[in-house]
This record gives C-alpha cells, structure tokens and sequence, in this order.
C-alpha cells in the first residue's frame, strides 16, 4: 500500500504517493523526475547516488522516504542558483574535474558539504572527504584540484 | 537498479513504542536503524521482512551522555560519524572513535549507527551475494541453504564477524544494554555475541539494543587497527582492539580483541594476560602479539588470503599496542634524500 | 595537417558537455522515460556449461503485469559477434549456455519488479556439462567442447609469425633472459551500468537508445540479429557514463529490449544491474606470458621471442584482435630487429574477455618491461638509460613492418627521469632507505621503478573489411553565424563532442560555442566507426578539419568577392572574415556565411577520413597498424611496508608524447585517468572465479582504487607534432595506462628486492617473497609453467626492421595539400 509523503527536495516542498519500500533513489528519479541523482550499485558500495540531508552526505539507495520527512533534502539540480552555478560546479567544469559525468553529482554534493563545513581543507582532507565516491575516469586528480579551485574562489568572495 | 521488496513500515517514536511494535509483528519484523547493513542484504533478499520497524525517529536512543569519570551512555542511534568526532570520546576512547571512523565510507558513516555496527551482520563472500548467485551455487546454511560453502563438511556457519566497534566494545569492557518485552537488561558486551555465523547475536529478536555504555576512562589507553584493502568501503578482514589500563609504567590490566577473524570478536586471552605486570617494551609488545595470533583462525571467505590475515594479526597487535605505549607506530614517511 | 599559430588548440578550455554534466541535466540511457514505457529484465544462466533441454515461460507470462516474454525461439535463428569471424553468440541462448550470466529468456512488465518477479518464474531446465573454468582445464578436456569452431578444441584462435631470423639473433647475443609472466584479468567498471531503450513503432521502424561506444556496429549488427531492413533501424547514442571498452559490442539487452518493443507496442527499457555488468564483461584478457629476448652488452635489444595464451572466456568478441593485440603493438617502442610472436586465445566457461583500454597490449608491456628491467641488472646499467638508448627511430618500419612516424619517447624518459630525481633516488632506494624505522621492528622501504610504452592512434582497418571512411562529418553553416557538425563519433567522457567543436572553431576562427555537436545519430550522422582504439580525436578529427576547410574555401570565395580582395588575404578569426591588413572591413562571420549561401547555396559540406592504407602485405599484417603511436614514460615511487607488504604509491611521473595537446586539460586528464586505472589493474583489480561463478561481482567486493589509494600524479605533455594527426595531435586515452603497471612491480623490486612476475601485486604475493628472500630463496612470485601447446607453424617474412617509410602512402579521400 502506497504512503502519502511530504519531502523537501532543493527547498520546494513535495508530495508523493510511493510504496514505503521505495528508497529515495527511486522516488527522487522516478517520482519527481530529478534523474540528475545517478545510481551505481544501489547497495552502498560506490557513492554515486549521494544527495545531501541536512547539509550531510547520504547514499540515496539506502535511505527511506518516510524517514526523510521535514528533512531538507538536496540534490544536483539544487546546486545552482538564481541563474548562477555553484563554485564547485563552475570550477569542475572549468577544469575537466567531470569526463563522463556520471559519479559527478554525488562528488559534487559530496565537496559541497565538506566546503561548508571546512571552508579551506587540505588536499589530504578533500581526499578524505571524498573516498565515499568512485570515478573511474579521472584519476580524482581534476576532481581534488576543482575541490581546491572553488574553496579558494569562495573563500575570496566570503572575504 | 537493485530494489528493496516490499514491507510495511513502522517509526515508533519511543522504545517502548518499537518493543511493542516488534512484539506486535513477531517474525514478520525486523528492526532498522541506518539502514546500512540491511538494505543492501534486503535487497539481495538474505531478509525479507514483512515489517521493518525503523528506529530512526526514536530521540531517546541518540546522543552521548556521561563523563570521562562515570563512563559514557552511547544511543545507540547515533551514528558512527557522530561518535567518531565526539570529542570525548575522542579523547578517552580513541579506539572507539578511531573504528567508528573507520567503518565503511563517509556517507555510510553519516546514516549508519553503533547499534547497527554492534549488531551489523556476520559477513561472508558466499553468502553476500544476489539471490540469483546464491541461487547458482546452491545457497549456503546461512540463507535458504543446508550447508557451509567454506567449509562443507562443517556443522556450523563460519561467517565472520564484521563489525569495526565490536571488538572496540569488548576490549574496553563496555556493556550493552538491551530492551525487551520483559524490560531491560544489561549485558558487557562480549556476552552479546556468539560463535556461530547465523545465530551470532545472544539478542533476543524482540529485544532492542538501545545503548552502548563505557566504562569510567581510567586512564585507560586504548587502540583499534583495521585490516582491509582501501581505506574505504572495505569492511574489516582483520581487526585489532586493545584497551589497556597502566599502573604508573607497568600494565595493570589489558585486553585484546580481535575482530573478523570468526564469527564473533575474539579474545587473546594469553597475550592480555602476558602483558598484566609487565611495562610496555617492545619484547613485551612482541611476546603478547606473538600469543595474540594463535586464536586467530580466519577462513577463506573474505577479501584477502586467510594465511596472509592470519599473519597480520601478530604485526597488528604489535602495532596497537605500540601505539598505546606511545611508541612509534608508523613513522611518517622522510625523504632522506636532501 | 598543421599549423602554426592557433587560437583554440592548445587552450585549456572547458569541455562543451561540461555544463550539463555539473547541473544534472545530461541524460544517460538510464534517465529516459517514455510513455507507456515497459520494463525489461534478462534472465541469466545459473550454470556455466550446459545444455538447454526446456525453457517454460507459462508462468511467467500469467503473472500481473507481464506484457511480454520472450526466449531465443522468439528471435531468428542467427549468430552474430562484432568480429566477422566469430560469429558465436546469441542475444538468448537457445541450445546451450556457456557462462553463468548468458542470457536466456527477457520479460516485459509494467515495472522492474514485476520483470524481475515473472523472470524467477521462467522454468528452464537444464543438462550440465563439465565446466572448463581455466586455460588448462580447456586445453586439457578437446572432448569438452565449449564451440564448433575456432583452430581446434576449445582454441578460439592460434597465430603465429615469424619476422626474421630470431634463432640466430638470440644465439648471438650477450645475454638472453627467458621469462613468464602472468596477468590476471580485470574488468572496465564504469559507473554507469549499460542500458538501453528501445521503440518499436507503429510504422515498422525501430529506434534503440543505448550507451553503447559503437552505435554503428550496434546499428549494423541489429538489422542482421532481428533480420529489419537497416534503412528502418536507427540507433541513437546517449552519453556514455565510462567505457572503457565495455560498451562496445552489440549486448543482449538491447537486442531483447528490441524485441520485447516489437511484441509488446511499447518502448522498453532494460537497465542492467551491477553484476550484470561484471557478466557483460569483454574485459582484459587474463594472460599467460613467456617472453626470451637477446640482448648485447650495452642493452641493445638483438631479437625478441614471446608466446601469449589469452583466456577469452565463453565468446569471440574481439578477442581475435585481442590476440594479434598481445604480439604486434610491442615492437613499436623499442628497436627490436627481429621479432616473433605466437598467441593463442582459449574458450572458457566464465565472461567473454575484450576490449579493455589498451587492448591486449598492457599484458605484454607488463612482461617486456619487467624483463627489461631485470635484464639492465644483470648488464649492470640504469634501466632508464638503457630504455633511452634502444628507443625506435621515427620514421621507419618496425620488425613486423608497422610504420612508426614520430617518437617523443626520448624526451619523455629524461622528462621523468627529471622530474622524478630518478638519478638521485635509485641508487639510494637500491641500498635500502628506510623509512618509519626507529629500531622497533617496523620497516618501510622505498622504491622507485620505470618503464615505457607506445600505443596506436587509432586501428588502421576496419572491423569490416570495407573501402569507406572511417569517420565522416558533416559540415553544416548557419546564418546566425553557427555552425552544426553531423558525426557518428560517441562521446564516453573522454571529450570527443568537444574536440568536433575545437577544430571547426580553430579553421573558421569562431568559439567552440558557436558549434553545435549534433550526437551520434545513425539516421542523421555520418558512421564514425567508434569510441575504441584511440581513434577518434585522430580521425573525427581530420575528417572536421576537412570538412571545416571546404567550408571556409566556399565562405572565402564569397567574402572575397564582396570585398574584391583575392582569397589569399583572408582570415578567420574573432568571429570575422576579412584582410588582416584592413580588418576594420571585416566581414561578421553570420554574414560571411550569408554571402557563402548566396553564392553557393546551402553551406553543408562533408569531411571523410580514412588512415593511410599501410599494412604489412602478409596475413595479419592487418592489425597494428595505426597512423601514428603515441609513446609514455612513467616513473613511480612507492613505499612497501615490510612486515604488512603493504604497498602505498607516494608520486607517479608521467611524461606522454601526445604529438600535440589540442586541449592539454583533456589530454592531462586521459593520462591520470590511465594511470589511475592502470594502479587498479596492477594493485587490486581481479575479475576471478571460484566454483564455476564470479567470485567479486559489485563494487564492493571487485577493488576500485579510492581517493586514498590514488597518489599525486606529475602529468608532462610533450609534443612532437606528427604529420598524420589532427594539427598534429595523437592519441591519450590508453597508452599511458601501459607503462605504470610495470614501472610499480620495478619500484617494488627496487625497494625489497621481491619480483612479482604476476598481476596484481597484492601485499600476500609481496609478503610471500619477502619469506622467502628472508630464507635466501629466490624471491620471485609468479608462474613457473607454461601450457603444452603446439603454436601453428611460424607465417615466416622479412624484417622490416630499420626501414624508412614507404615514399608513398595512400590517403583515402584527403585533399591535395592546398
């Protein structure tokens, strides 16, 4: 039997009919159509379809909807605002931090937790941070430098 | 894309909500608290339960109370990121902190618990597996099953323990503290586990394990190292507690555990008593790594070779311990070339 | 072609798919939805070899929410492969399955769940038979036959070729060193597990959404598998979320989502899971290597002798290219005068090994280049100055008569050896450095390791013998100023869609912006052959500089009217056409190409490429070549933990020859990314069996380096502009990924003095030799036998060794040098 839920997904409040054994994985791309949350395992084991509650990292295929009420929920298609992109996603861009693009919305939203938490981490720290999320294509090279790139840029703008 | 089946959900907001809805639902119902270990195995249906009652919305079973004087009450809802930064526990059990931090990945650590760590399920690389592989090989006893893969002509289940704070537990002499239809009990920890792959849980099904509590610190120096292939997602293959208690330079009590090399943490008894007496030098630290490795019997049913495992058990008890004597561990590396 | 001042090329500029990559927006195979769109499950063997005796589907098909269900019976009855000479699979085993995970029935439900449910439904019954898990198993067992064909029971294929008098050289020489290797196999995983959607219309015609890095193999293959007329098929390509080489054969999903479309009048949609992926495999071949090699006293290599066995798995695939692969790319790097190379690819009952970046060549790379190294020792010289005095000559002919135009693999070795203070640290890494040693019993050494390596800039032949392009584009101008390219090429990542917008940019002097990549469309685009051999750049590439040239010929032509100035004066640049030297009267480009219309009519033109015809007139002589070889030199310094084994990477050097870096970002990142995946492949990475199934297949279980396992990597860029590529460019996508593999087990030798001969190199291999060293044992890990095999008799021909290139070389449709 399906469930009614409220969920708070990038700041807009949503209802959703779902079975309660839907993970978040499944109703954020089937149910809301935000298909920017990717999946590689669904079984915790890559980092790919990680979304954001309340500013922490999360692996949407292991987490419940009815858990996740009044929580604030983010996603990749909530980084950009008013027309502007993230400084993460500007820098990963810039610097090729993203080639086939698959894990980098979870990267992304990764980074972006560790950066309001640690505004200026070491590259040691950003490693750490990131350990959670698999790429296959970039070495995390470009991925850690972009990290850096747009710590430093909001670091300057904060300034 | 791997789906959950199908189950009703429950969130009690108070443990005696969720006693009540276990005993409500039986065998049909299993408790969740991160989710982290029992997703996964849902969705490769080793479980299959008609109810989950989740534990997630129960306030009471969250946080860290105490002192480094009258011991610490861990909920055991808090979640391992939570306890691995708390700086109490930081500072008085850095070997707790230290394998709360070390379980899986950041984000796992970010849903999963210590009630989940403590309880996670025993592991084994015949049996964490779809059902459609487990299917083509036969199934083993553990699920659906008559038999154990990696020992046929064994009796019993030989999935190993996997839990990074269990051994952490045990070695610190801390308790468990479980809720149940009957009330409450409390139980030291080592008496939470059992030898057996399946039934590795001395819990009753209906009971709850709703706290964690530590002993006074004591001046209780204590350590966990892991074993694993990357220093992410692996669960243990190896673990080593050890919690020891100094009067002035000599060992006035120790203990050492070991994780995932049976189905439950195991004790070095001879190597803990070895050391009660005796100052922390380096051939005591030998001797009692040296006894350490003899209990450790790993099987070859997880990531690495079981001979290779079972000879890194005496290098990290050595090195736990070494840590503990405030020895050097694992000197950075130098360049020495200028 | 070249140039000499550039506006685009050479410009760190960001990928023109960037944007949509970091917002969410780009959708994969996965993220399509459709309406009244089914989806699809396979169901898959449970055993590894065994004949199907009755496949029952009548529960299936009664369970709610089923729409369709079919069996092999419900296809015609044809086998296919991507190579034309191993036409040995079928989308739906009929008869028999020789792999657990081959597919034998698909369902179409209302939701995956019900597809899963009714699949668990499906009865087949099944007649075991003996599984041949091991190279040795096949080759012992010829009664056991996992195919009808091949070069003899359970021999997929058995070459061997002989180029000079290798016998000879070997006697004559200082020192010859007789080794073996082996390298286990290891998969792609990409994060995207393959999916596909497929519609059947109403009119006949069949559309397939895939993420594949082939939509024209695919496009072709399927109008043979589901017997369609290829005028109806149209296979649309969605970005690729990694390849690697894993998506490049025609897959049975997305033959089965086809059908189950056309039964049931719904799109489908089949989305594997992640062990699927591991069962859809064409991965590295496991490989068993011996390897003899002559050598004089001054490390001039005198004659060179290797034997490879592939374990190929339940199929084809590429494996018979995989084969050639192992032998002909080797001579390429090094002065080798003669050569001979015999490979063997056997049938077993696991996943069919493939494509996997870098192509049968990191085996034998892994091999030579350990062998080298153990080879200076004995000579007494610095493995880095003996690899930089045999480096091939450019310009000439290789022993089995590849043409090798420019090598910068000289400059790459003093690059890293620079770099890396190689002369400072080996000598003092051989005395044993040791590092966390306080006198308490903990050891770490250092150690520091080269090796090198040449890889092609895209297969000279087809997969089909055939006399058209390679890669074609289409051109077409806009009168807003934009410009639309048509290509065939698939973009998995490594920035192929950017590149076709670089290059016309660069010619007519507008932003990349400006250009529109249409995706690779078989309908609409020109066939490009495929995202696989490091072809693309390369060939897209010319075929846009083409076709971007005929354009501005034909602008030109006009503009130059209208300013009644000759053709000669103008340029393209900043968006405008006019006479540097009276640019104030420069034409906008929008109105450049309205004058061009005007004059000419519509402004579409095409660009065709196809590599010069250079293969060696012998049978096999067809694989290897390539129109130019990039070349890598990789230093690596690590520190092994002597009680643990343990092995952490601390800097890994890489100087590439990329000939030249139209976009040095992009390039930098194919290199880290090769190098990553080769750590993997080297450290970790296994796809093994146990009990006639996959013994790790997810993410968790099969070891994909972290963050925490991937050391800094020092990418240097060197550029030595070959006449043959794009503005000069060549390939960087795999041959970087070869020489880190080796250079690891040599810096692991030069810290502990332990040679792991065997891939990967796992602490217990490490530790293992450690005991024994210890025990004054040779401290070597690895295979000690090689099979009982009888190679065909040698294809003798001359060495072609030291000769210049051919004075004339066919150019398939290129333009007279204006």
């Amino acid at each position: 039997m399906k469930i009614r839920l409220e969920l708070t997904v990038n700041e807009e409040t949503r209802e959703v009919l779902v079975a309660p054994h839907k993970t978040l994985l499944e109703v954020l791309r089937e149910d809301l159509g935000l298909t920017g949350t990717k999946h590689g395992c669904e079984l915790g084991e890559c980092g790919t379809c990680t979304v954001l509650v309340d500013g922490a990292p999360v692996l949407s295929c292991l987490a419940l909807p009815a858990e996740l009420q009044g929580r604030a929920i983010a996603t990749v298609e909530g980084m950009a605002g008013g027309g502007q992109l993230h400084p993460l996603q500007q820098a990963f861009a810039e610097l090729g931090a993203a080639q086939c693009g698959y894990c980098t919305p979870g990267v992304l939203l990764t980074a972006q937790s560790l950066l309001s938490e640690r505004p200026t981490p070491t590259r040691e720290e950003i490693r750490e941070a990131l350990a959670g999320n698999l790429c296959r294509c970039t070495g995390y090279t470009k991925i850690l430098d972009a990290v850096e790139l747009a710590s430093l840029r909001m670091a300057e703008v904060a300034r | 894309m791997m789906r959950l089946p199908p189950f009703t959900y429950v969130a009690p907001r108070t443990v005696r909500d969720a006693v009540a809805a276990l005993r409500e639902h039986g065998a049909d119902a299993m408790l969740v608290a991160g989710g982290t270990d029992l997703y996964p195995n849902m969705k490769r249906r080793q479980f299959e339960p008609k109810v989950l009652v989740g534990l997630g919305g129960v306030a009471e079973m969250r946080g860290v109370r105490g002192s480094a004087r009258d011991g610490f009450t861990i909920g055991a809802g808090t979640t391992l990121s939570a306890l691995a930064r708390h700086p109490d526990i930081v500072r008085h059990y850095p070997g707790l902190a230290t394998a709360a931090g070390l379980v899986s990945s950041p984000q796992l650590r970010n849903m999963g618990t210590i009630g989940g760590n403590l309880c996670v399920d025993t592991r084994c690389n015949y049996y964490n597996q779809s059902f459609a592989w487990r299917k083509a090989i036969g199934f083993c006893m553990k699920k659906d099953g008559e038999i154990c893969l990696v020992a046929p002509g064994s009796p019993r289940c030989w999935a190993v323990s996997s839990s990074d704070v269990a051994p952490v537990a045990w070695s610190l002499g801390a308790k468990v503290r479980l809720v149940g239809p009957a009330g409450e009990r409390v139980i030291p920890a080592e008496a939470l586990y059992r030898d057996d792959g399946i039934q590795y849980l001395a819990k009753q099904p209906n009971e709850i394990l709703t706290a964690l509590l530590l002993p006074p610190a004591d001046g209780r120096r204590s350590a966990y190292m892991k074993l694993r292939r990357r220093g992410s997602f692996d669960f243990p293959v190896l673990g080593v507690a050890v919690s020891v208690r100094m009067d002035g330079e000599t060992v006035r009590e120790a203990r050492i555990v070991l994780g995932a090399v049976a189905s439950q943490p195991r004790e070095a008894t001879k190597a803990s008593a070895a050391l009660v007496g005796r100052q922390l030098t380096p051939e005591a630290i030998d001797a009692a790594a040296e006894a350490a490795a003899g209990p450790s019997k790993p099987l070859d049913n997880t990531d690495f070779t079981h001979p290779y495992r079972k000879k890194m058990t005496r290098v990290f008890v050595a090195r736990a311990l070494r840590r503990i004597a405030g020895l050097p561990v694992s000197g950075r590396v130098e360049e020495e070339l200028a | 072609m070249t140039k000499d001042r550039f506006t685009i090329v050479g410009r760190p500029l960001p990928k023109i798919d960037a944007w949509g990559k970091v917002t969410g927006d780009t959708k994969y195979a996965d993220d399509l939805v459709l309406p009244r769109m089914a989806y699809g499950k396979l169901l898959r063997s449970a055993h590894a070899h065994a004949r199907i005796t009755a496949i029952d589907t009548t529960r299936a098909r009664a369970l709610a929410g089923v729409y369709g269900v079919i069996t092999g019976a419900d296809l015609p009855r044809v086998k296919f492969g991507i190579l034309p000479v191993s036409q040995d699979e079928e989308a739906l085993c009929v008869d028999k399955v020789r792999m657990v995970g081959d597919a034998i029935a698909a369902v179409a439900a209302v939701d995956e769940e019900t597809a899963e449910r009714a699949c668990e439904l499906i009865d087949v019954t099944y007649e075991p038979l003996p599984s041949l898990m091991s190279m040795e198993d096949a080759l012992a067992h010829p009664e056991v036959r996992i195919h009808e064909y091949g070069d003899g029971p359970n021999v997929h294929k058995n070459v061997s070729l002989q180029f000079g008098d290798v016998d000879a050289a070997l006697a004559a020489s200082h020192l010859v060193r007789e080794d073996v290797f082996y390298f286990e196999g290891n998969t792609h995983l990409p994060m995207e597990q393959h999916a596909a959607v497929a519609q059947w219309a109403a009119d006949g015609r069949l559309t397939l959404w895939s993420s594949t890095q082939t939509p024209h193999y695919v496009h072709r293959l399927l109008t043979k598998i589901l017997d369609v007329p290829g005028a109806h098929v149209r296979v649309i390509a969605t970005p690729v979320g990694g390849g690697f080489g894993g998506k490049l054969d025609p897959f049975a999903h997305e033959i089965a989502a086809c059908q189950l479309s056309k039964l049931t009048g719904r799109p489908v949609k089949i989305a594997l899971t992640r062990e699927e992926v591991f069962y859809v495999h064409r991965g590295r071949h496991p490989v068993l290597m011996w390897i003899k090699t002559g050598f004089t006293n001054d490390g001039d290599i005198t004659g060179c002798h290797l034997k490879t066995w592939l374990d190929g798995g339940a199929y084809g695939s590429y494996g018979v290219a995989s084969t050639f692969y192992t032998g002909v790319i080797n001579p390429v790097t090094y002065k080798i005068p003669v050569y001979k190379f015999e490979g063997a690819r056997v049938f077993t009952n696991k996943p069919p090994c493939g494509p996997k970046r870098g192509h049968g060549t990191p085996q034998p790379r892994f091999a030579l280049e350990c062998q080298l190294d153990k080879a200076a020792e004995q000579l007494g010289l610095d493995p880095a100055d003996m690899r930089r005095r045999i480096v091939a000559d450019p310009f000439t002919k290789t022993a089995n008569h590849l043409t090798v135009t420019t090598i910068g693999l000289g400059e790459c070795i003093d690059k890293v050896v620079e770099a890396s203070q190689w002369r400072a640290k080996r000598p003092a890494f051989a005395k044993g450095v040791v590092v966390g040693d306080r006198g308490l019993g903990e050891r770490r050494r250092k150690g520091i390791g080269i090796a090198c390596s040449a890889y092609m800039t895209g297969a000279g032949t087809a997969i089909y013998w055939n006399n058209m392009p390679h890669s074609g584009v289409v051109l077409r101008a806009d009168r807003s100023g934009g410009v639309a390219i048509l290509c065939g090429a698939t973009d998995i990542g490594q920035g192929s869609d950017s590149i076709l917008a670089y290059l016309p940019a660069e010619v007519l002097g507008i932003e990349p912006k400006d250009v529109h990549v249409h995706p690779a469309d078989t309908s609409l685009t020109p066939v490009d052959l495929g995202s696989y051999s490091s072809r693309v750049t390369l060939m897209c590439g010319m075929a846009a500089i083409q076709a971007a040239t005929r354009l501005r010929r034909a602008i030109a032509e006009a503009v130059a009217k209208k300013l009644e100035i000759s053709v000669d004066r103008l340029a393209f640049r900043d968006r405008k056409v006019g006479d540097p030297d009276d640019w104030e009267k420069a034409v906008p480009f929008a109105q450049a190409v309205e004058l061009g219309e005007a004059m000419h009519g519509v402004l579409a033109f095409p660009g065709a490429y196809a590599p010069p015809k250079r293969a060696g007139k012998y049978k096999g002589g067809g694989v290897g070549p390539s129109p130019c070889y990039s070349y890598s030199a990789c230093v690596v310094e690590l520190t092994v933990d002597e009680e643990t084994a343990e092995i952490h990477l601390d800097d890994v050097w890489i100087a590439h020859d990329i000939g030249r870096a139209l976009n040095p970002l992009l390039v930098e990142g194919q290199v880290e990314g090769s190098i990553y995946m080769g750590i993997g492949e080297a450290l970790m990475e296994a796809q093994v069996f146990r009990h006639d199934l996959h013994k790790a297949p997810s993410l968790l279980d099969y070891k994909s380096p972290t963050t925490l396992e991937t050391p800094p990597i020092h990418t240097i860029l060197v550029e030595t502009d070959d006449p043959e590529g794009p503005f000069g460019a060549k390939e960087a996508g795999q041959g970087p990924l070869l020489p880190v593999i080796p250079a690891i087990a040599n810096a692991i030798y030069n810290a502990v003095g332990v040679r792991v001969d065997e891939i990967p190199i796992t602490p217990d291999k490490v530790l293992k030799g450690l005991d024994l060293k210890r025990q004054g044992k040779s401290a070597r890990i690895g295979p000690e036998r090689i099979p009982l095999f009888k190679f065909k008799e040698p294809l003798v021909v001359e060495s072609a060794f030291g000769q210049p290139l051919d004075a004339i070389a066919v150019r398939p449709f290129a333009d007279a040098q204006s």
